[in-house]
């Protein structure tokens, strides 16, 4: 059964985020991970770009494809997580831990309005 | 409608992702490419390869007839040998590559790619209508008979007996499946039904490939895992039979070889016997040979850090983009990008410096020789 944290919001794409004064960290969820398996690789954006709502901005790689991955906010990116990048097993092992993508300032918050609750993503990966 | 093997629900039963192939719905995984990829270099694994074709040629000019639409000598098969071979069409172009295997004198077996048993199958008919003495020809498309399993990796042999524990009663005569050698098939008997085992595979390890029909294959699967089981078996998916084979270079059609593409461009001209006689495409495989090709496939290890390259992504050289992928993943026993495409000949060196072209970046790869992953 996939684990679906209830502290966060969620995108139809399989992100997660996390929000703390102002600031969005973003990672993508255990039945991604598990969909994916075996990350091979890791691409993030540029602290300072700015990112749309529904823009793909970053890649995981697994060893069968690559997948993008989008930003559930606009933004500026503030920070991406090395850790991920040197160790993409992170993202099957901690998706919602160690294994975060990147951190955005947001730039329109009423936009966390339209993202998912745990309840909703887990309807839609039925769960 | 995708098409599904005896053993869809044994793969369901052990979590199989499935995916389509070739028509058929296939598990690409069970847990994860790597381990089941690694299983197989260490230990065992086993492959549902039933979505794969078979056809039965008979007669008194069989063998002359599939030397005409083959490119290897299959002179060279006497009874329970097979060969790895090619078919091409006039252009020298491969319409599949396949295994052939002599069971008895004047019958053959051949073993073709899902994805192209209607095309192999029609390219056959096509030629035996043409053939001379197609009237002492017998040829039928055995494949909706006919389930496979793929047992692969250095531990077979020490648990494969004890799942088909018989002497062979046909082809190659042995007391024992570890006594096939390479290339080797015989028939046994398992529970009562007959199979036939060769010791071929698909990954650049040992094994043994099991054929049967559909009462057997699901309980030569269940046996296997659980006779393999002490030495640390898994199921394994396509996804794995595809890195594994990357590894070693064997080619996949619709990737290293197509219509378009000739044994001799794929560097596969070991399996193209130009003196055997007259065969379908041979004038321009000669000329290959002879004047040399416009593309080569090469194999390749990227050198930057980096993701995997992947088919159809431009291979670079020297600043013009010359070639492109046809092959590629992250290798799960080297731990780096690798992968085989097509370049014209003068960058297909060993050593030759070339770039891969991924998502607008352009990380260094090296042309190396073949096969990119050996047994230490």
């Amino acid at each position: 059964m996939s684990d679906i944290p209830v502290d966060l919001k969620y995108a139809k794409s399989h992100e997660w985020v996390r929000v703390s004064g102002g600031v969005a960290t973003v990672g993508i969820t255990d039945h991604a991970q598990h969909e994916l398996t075996d990350v091979v690789f890791v691409e993030l954006p540029a602290v300072g770009r700015q990112v749309k709502a529904g823009e793909a901005c970053a890649v995981v790689e697994s060893v069968k494809t690559a997948s993008d991955i989008y930003s559930p906010v606009s933004g500026e990116i503030t920070e991406i997580n090395k850790a991920a990048v040197d160790n993409p097993a992170l993202v099957n092992t901690e998706p919602y831990k160690n294994g975060w993508f990147f951190k955005i300032k947001l730039s329109n918050p009423a936009e966390l309005n339209t993202l998912m609750t745990p309840e909703q993503y887990g309807a839609q990966i039925g769960g | 409608m995708l098409k599904r093997t005896c053993l869809f629900s044994t793969h369901h039963k052990l979590g199989g992702k499935l995916i389509e192939f070739g028509g058929w719905e296939m598990p690409v995984q069970y847990t994860s490419i790597t381990d089941e990829h690694l299983a197989v270099r260490n230990a065992a694994g086993i492959f549902d390869i039933s979505h794969m074709g078979e056809v039965t040629v008979s007669g008194a000019a069989a063998a002359d007839f599939l030397n005409y639409v083959f490119t290897n000598d299959i002179r060279k098969l006497s009874a329970g040998l097979g060969q790895y071979t090619l078919m091409c069409n006039e252009r020298g172009g491969a319409i599949d590559d396949l295994y052939a295997y002599c069971l008895s004198k004047d019958v053959y077996f051949l073993v073709v790619n899902a994805s192209r048993v209607q095309a192999d199958v029609a390219w056959l008919h096509q030629q035996l209508a043409e053939f001379p003495r197609r009237e002492e020809i017998f040829m039928t498309d055995a494949s909706h008979n006919y389930s496979a399993v793929a047992v692969q990796g250095p531990c077979v042999k020490d648990f494969i007996d004890a799942c088909i524990s018989s002497a062979s009663n046909c082809a190659m005569r042995v007391p024992k499946v570890t006594d096939l050698k390479k290339n080797e098939i015989g028939g046994f008997l398992f529970h009562g039904h007959d199979v036939m085992v060769s010791r071929t595979g698909y990954t650049g390890e040992d094994g043994f490939e099991i054929v049967g029909n559909e009462e057997c294959i699901a309980g030569v699967w269940d046996t296997v895992l659980e006779k393999g089981k002490p030495f640390g078996i898994k199921p394994c998916g396509l996804g794995a039979r595809d890195t594994l084979r990357t590894e070693v270079c064997y080619p996949l059609y619709g990737h290293e070889l197509d219509e378009n593409t000739t044994p001799i461009e794929a560097g596969l001209g070991f399996f193209v016997a130009l003196d055997k006689g007259d065969f379908v495409g041979r004038s321009v495989l000669a000329g290959q040979k002879a004047n040399g090709v416009s593309k080569k496939c090469i194999a390749f290890k990227m050198t930057d850090k980096c993701a995997p390259p992947r088919p159809h992504y431009p291979i670079w050289v020297n600043g013009a983009r010359v070639g492109e992928v046809v092959s590629g993943t992250q290798s799960p026993s080297l731990n780096v990008g690798i992968g085989m495409g097509y370049v014209p000949p003068e960058f297909a060196k060993p050593g030759t410096e070339i770039e891969i072209e991924i998502r607008g970046n352009r990380p260094k790869a090296v042309v190396v020789k073949k096969p990119i992953y050996k047994k230490s």
